[in-house]
C-alpha cells in the first residue's frame, strides 16, 4: 500500500552477460510517474539491453526490478506488458501481413464468446487513432503503411494497452518533423496523466524540448543521471564519450586536388528518385538523411545489390552501370554492409576464415593448379588482422562469440586484403563500443590520407558530420544539400533532412 | 480545329483502357494470385479439346472427387500461413486408413454386432488419434525444438509410412464393416453425397478459424513476422504446434473417407497428396513466406488441381506425363507467388 510513495520504475544492479559480451554491468535506473526519461548513448552503450530487460525480452544475469515497489521478474514481453510496461521497438513489431487494427489487438483480440470481434476492434482502432490524430486506414495491411506510418501504428499500439510505463526506443528516427511534433504532444499528454516515459534518442535537441531527467550510458554502465533543465549539449557529449569532442573524431587529411574516381548519375531505384554524386580520391564524402531517405539504398544499387531503374555509373572513367557486385569488388571497390550480421559476416567461421575468404582470389596466393596457398595467406590473414587491431587469441574464434566491435573489425579487415580505390562504408561503426569506435575512425583516417577515395554512410550525426569533408544530405529519395567544410553545422544538416517533406506537405 | 484533338483522345483512349485493363489484372493478380488465370487458362484449353469437359455431369463429377484434396489442402494451408509446410500428409492418411481399418476389423469381432455403430465410431476415433499422434510429433519437432519444417516432416513421413507397412506387412485390410463404407463412402444426405458435406463443414469450419478466432490470427501473424507476434505476447510454440496438429487430423478426415470409399485400410492412399495439396494452396495464392491464404481460394486451387488432372485424362495425357506438367506447374506458381510477394510487402 506504500507503493505510492516508491518509484514507479526501480531497476537495481542490472548486469547482463551475453556469450564474449558483458552489455550491461550494474545499471540503476529510476523513472517516477509523469517523468520523461531520456536514456542518452552511443550505440552499442547498453540502452537496448537495458530497456529489452525491463520490457521482458531478455532476463538479466543479475539485478532487481521494482515496479511501483513491487518485485517484478518478467518472463516474456506478455509478462511485461501485463505489468503496464508498454515498449514501441526499434525494429519494428508488426506483422506486413495483417491489417492495422489486427496488428493493433494483436496477442489482445477483442473477443466475443468464441469469436473475435471484429467490428468491436475495428471501432476501437479508430477511436484510438482519432484521439491521436493519426491519419491512417486501420484495414490497410501494415505493409502498405510507410515507416513514419509504421511508426505511429507501433506507438499506438502501445498507447492502447494502457501501459504505466512507456518505452520508446528512437521513436522519432523515421519521423518527420511534424509528425515529431505531434509525437511530442501526446508524450507530454501522457506524462501528466501520470505515465511513466522512458525515451531513447541521440538527437540532444529534440529530446531536451521533453526531457525531464537524462541517464547516460556508456559501454555498459550507468555514467550519471542529470537533470535535462541546466545541462548543456558539450556536457551530455563528453559523459557519452568519456572524452571531449575534439579527442574523439581525427583530424583527417583533405587533398582538395584528388582525381574523380567514381560518379553516380541519375540514380533511381527502390527509394532513389534520381541523385547524382562524385567521389575524389583523397577525401571522406559523408552521406546522412533519414531512415528510408536513400543514403545507403543509392550505393547498394550502385554494388548491384538492388535492381538500378536508371542512371550511369563510372569507375574509373569506365561506364560499369550494371555491373554484378563480384566485378565492382575485383575492379577495386569495397563495400562494408551495414549489418554485419545478415550480410558482412560468415557467423559460425572464424575471423581468421572470414578475412581469408577476401583473399581467395588474389593471383599471387595461388599455388600450382590455382589451389590456395595457406602458409602465404595465413601470414597476409594475421598482418591484417593486427593493421584492424584484433587480438591474436581472437583471430581463431567464431565471428558470433566476438564482441560487437570485434566483430566490426573482422568486417573493416576484408577490405584490406587487396588494394582498393573506393571504400563505401554503410554505418561503420554500428553497435561497437567507443574504444573500437575511434580505432576504425583511424583506419578510416589512414585510408583517406593514403589517397583513396571513402564514403561513409551513417545514421549517426556527429560521427559523420565530423569524419567527412564534404556531406550530402539525403531527404526522401533525393540529395537535399552538399554541404563541406565549415558549412557542415547539425543545424544546416537537420533542416535539410526535412527539406523535401516540408514543401510537400 | 477541333479535329486534330479528336484524334488525339481517341488515339490516347486505347491505351488508357488496356491499361485499365492491366491494372485491373494486376490488381486480380495481387488480391487473389494466379488461380483466376490458370483456372481461365485450363477451362479454355480442355473445353477446345472435349466438348464433355465443360459438361455438368463432368464438373459435378470433378467437384466430388476433389473434396479429399481440399480437405488436405485446408491442413497444408495451415502449415504454410505459418511459414512451412507439411510433407506427411499422405502418411496421416495412410496411416488413418490402416489403424482406422484395423481398429474396425478387430472391434467388431469382440464387440456383439448390433453394436456395430460403435465399432465404426471408435475405428474412426482410432484412425483421427493415429493422425494425430503424427501431427503432434511434427508440432513438437518443429515449435518445440526448431527444426525445419522440411526435415521434420520428411523424416515423419517417412515414420509413419513404415509403421502402417509394418502394421500390415503391405498387404491391405478387409474386412471392415459395409456400412462404414455405405454410410461415409457413398452415402447421401438431402441427395448430397456425404464426402462434399464433410469437405463443406470443414471448409467452413477453418474458414471461420481462420477469419473470426484468435488462433487463425496468430496463425497469420506467427507466419507473417514470428519475432513481432512474439513481441506481442502471442504463443508462437503452442500456435505453431497445434497449426501441424490441426493439419493431420484435416488429412485424417480425408483418409477416412478415402478409406471408406475403397472399403478396406490401405497403406498407398495419398500417395502424391503432399504435392498435390502445396500445389493447390500455392496456386491459390498461398505464399510461401507465411502469412498469406484465404480458405475460399484453397477450395478452388483444390478444385483446380483435380479439374486439371480430369481435363489430362479426357485430352488422353499419360499418367506419366501428368506427374511431369503438375510438377512444372507448382514451380512455376512458386515463382509468381516470389513476384507476388515482392509487389505486395515491397522490397526492404
Amino acid at each position: 500500500m506504500g507503493s505510492l510513495a516508491a518509484p514507479l520504475v526501480e531497476m537495481v544492479g542490472i548486469s547482463k552477460e551475453f556469450p564474449g559480451v558483458k552489455a550491461l554491468n550494474g545499471v540503476h535506473l529510476k523513472v517516477e510517474r509523469g517523468e520523461v526519461h531520456v536514456l542518452f548513448g552511443e550505440n552499442g552503450a547498453g540502452k537496448s539491453t537495458l530497456i529489452s530487460i525491463l520490457s521482458g525480452v531478455f532476463r538479466p544475469t543479475s539485478g532487481a526490478i521494482r515496479i511501483a515497489g513491487n518485485e517484478v521478474s518478467f518472463h516474456s514481453v506478455h509478462d511485461a506488458a501485463k505489468a503496464g510496461i508498454g515498449t514501441v521497438f526499434q525494429e519494428f513489431s508488426l506483422v506486413p501481413t495483417l491489417p492495422v487494427f489486427e496488428n493493433l489487438y494483436l496477442g489482445r483480440e477483442l473477443m466475443r464468446g468464441p469469436l473475435t470481434d471484429r467490428r468491436a476492434m475495428l471501432a476501437g482502432a479508430r477511436k484510438l487513432f482519432a484521439e491521436l490524430d493519426f491519419d491512417i486506414d486501420v484495414t490497410r495491411p501494415a505493409s502498405s503503411l510507410s515507416r513514419a506510418q509504421q511508426q505511429m501504428v507501433e506507438i499506438a499500439k502501445a498507447f492502447l494497452s494502457n501501459a504505466r510505463v512507456l518505452i520508446l526506443d528512437e521513436p522519432t528516427a523515421s519521423l518527420t518533423e511534424r509528425e515529431t511534433e505531434r509525437l511530442f504532444g501526446f508524450i507530454g499528454k501522457a506524462a501528466a496523466s501520470g505515465v511513466g516515459i522512458i525515451y531513447i534518442s541521440h538527437r540532444i535537441q529534440e529530446f531536451q524540448k521533453i526531457a525531464d531527467r537524462i541517464s547516460v550510458l556508456r559501454d555498459g554502465r550507468l555514467i550519471a543521471t542529470v537533470p535535462a533543465r541546466g545541462t548543456s549539449e558539450p556536457e551530455l557529449i563528453e559523459l557519452m564519450t568519456g572524452r571531449a569532442v575534439d579527442q574523439v573524431y581525427p583530424k583527417i587529411a583533405h587533398r582538395t586536388d584528388g582525381a574523380v574516381v567514381m560518379t553516380l548519375q541519375g540514380i533511381r531505384t527502390a527509394g532513389v528518385h534520381g541523385a547524382s554524386l562524385e567521389v575524389r580520391a583523397g577525401e571522406v564524402l559523408g552521406c546522412a538523411g533519414l531512415v528510408g531517405s536513400g543514403k545507403s539504398r543509392i550505393w547498394r544499387a550502385a554494388m548491384g545489390l538492388q535492381p538500378l531503374q536508371a542512371g550511369k555509373i563510372t569507375l574509373k572513367g569506365r561506364d560499369i552501370t550494371g555491373a554484378s557486385t563480384r566485378a565492382l569488388l575485383e575492379d577495386g571497390v569495397f563495400f562494408l554492409p551495414s549489418d554485419r550480421k545478415s550480410e558482412g559476416l560468415q557467423m559460425t567461421a572464424s575471423a581468421r576464415a572470414n578475412i581469408e575468404l577476401s583473399l581467395l582470389d588474389r593471383a599471387d596466393f595461388a599455388g600450382p593448379l590455382g589451389l590456395v596457398r595457406p602458409r602465404r595467406s595465413g601470414a597476409l590473414t594475421d598482418a591484417i588482422g593486427d593493421k584492424v587491431g584484433i587480438a591474436k587469441s581472437a583471430m581463431d574464434r567464431a565471428v558470433s562469440k566476438l564482441s560487437g566491435g570485434n566483430q566490426q573489425k573482422v568486417l573493416f579487415g576484408k577490405g584490406f586484403g587487396d588494394d582498393r580505390d573506393v571504400y563505401i562504408l554503410d554505418e561503420p561503426t554500428v553497435g561497437v563500443d567507443m574504444g573500437t569506435r575511434m580505432a576504425l575512425y583511424q583506419l578510416i583516417k589512414d585510408i583517406a590520407e593514403a589517397g583513396k577515395a571513402v564514403v561513409v554512410i551513417s545514421s549517426d550525426l556527429p560521427e559523420v558530420m565530423n569524419l567527412s569533408h564534404r556531406l550530402l544530405v539525403f531527404a526522401k529519395g533525393r540529395i537535399a544539400a552538399e554541404l563541406s567544410g565549415a558549412a557542415i553545422t547539425e543545424e544546416n544538416v537537420l533542416k535539410h533532412f526535412f527539406a523535401e517533406t516540408e514543401s510537400a506537405a | 480545329m477541333s479535329m486534330p484533338t479528336t484524334t488525339i483522345a481517341e488515339d490516347t483512349a486505347a491505351p488508357r483502357r488496356a491499361n485499365a485493363v492491366l491494372t485491373g489484372l494486376r490488381a486480380l493478380f495481387l488480391r487473389v494470385g494466379v488461380l483466376p488465370f490458370f483456372l481461365v487458362a485450363t477451362l479454355i484449353a480442355f473445353s477446345l479439346v472435349s466438348k464433355e469437359f465443360l459438361a455438368l455431369q463432368n464438373l459435378t463429377n470433378v467437384a466430388r472427387q476433389s473434396v479429399y484434396l481440399i480437405l488436405v489442402s485446408l491442413g497444408q494451408m495451415l502449415a504454410l500461413v505459418t511459414g512451412g509446410f507439411d510433407l506427411s500428409v499422405g502418411t496421416a492418411i495412410a496411416l488413418t486408413s490402416v489403424v482406422s481399418a484395423l481398429a474396425m476389423v478387430t472391434l467388431s469381432h469382440m464387440l456383439p454386432p448390433d453394436m456395430l455403430w460403435l465399432v465404426i465410431v471408435l475405428g474412426c476415433c482410432a484412425g483421427l488419434a493415429a493422425a494425430l499422434v503424427i501431427g503432434s510429433i511434427n508440432g513438437l519437432g518443429i515449435a518445440v525444438f526448431g527444426v525445419s519444417p522440411f526435415i521434420m516432416t520428411l523424416g515423419v513421413q517417412s515414420v509413419g509410412a513404415g509403421i502402417a507397412l509394418f502394421l500390415t506387412g503391405g498387404v491391405p485390410v478387409s474386412g471392415v464393416p459395409y456400412e462404414f463404407g455405405d454410410v461415409l463412402g457413398f452415402g447421401r444426405v438431402f441427395d448430397i453425397p456425404v464426402p462434399v458435406l464433410v469437405a463443406v463443414v470443414a471448409a467452413s469450419t477453418i474458414w471461420l478459424v481462420m477469419n473470426r478466432t484468435r488462433l487463425g490470427k496468430h496463425i497469420q501473424a506467427v507466419g507473417g513476422n514470428a519475432k513481432a507476434a512474439r513481441l506481442s505476447g502471442v504463443n508462437t510454440t503452442k500456435v505453431l504446434f497445434i497449426a501441424y496438429a490441426l493439419c493431420a487430423l484435416l488429412a485424417s478426415v480425408a483418409g477416412l473417407l478415402l478409406t471408406a470409399r475403397v472399403g478396406s485400410g490401405e497403406t498407398n492412399l495419398g500417395g502424391t497428396i503432399a504435392l498435390e495439396s502445396i500445389a493447390a494452396c500455392v496456386i491459390a495464392g498461398v505464399s510461401l513466406h507465411g502469412g498469406i491464404g484465404r480458405v475460399e481460394n484453397v477450395v478452388l486451387g483444390g478444385f483446380f488441381i483435380v479439374l486439371l488432372q480430369n481435363g489430362m485424362n479426357i485430352a488422353q495425357i499419360g499418367s506419366y506425363m501428368q506427374m511431369v506438367l503438375l510438377g512444372s506447374l507448382l514451380v512455376l506458381a512458386v515463382i509468381l507467388d516470389q513476384v507476388r510477394y515482392r509487389l505486395l510487402v515491397g522490397e526492404r
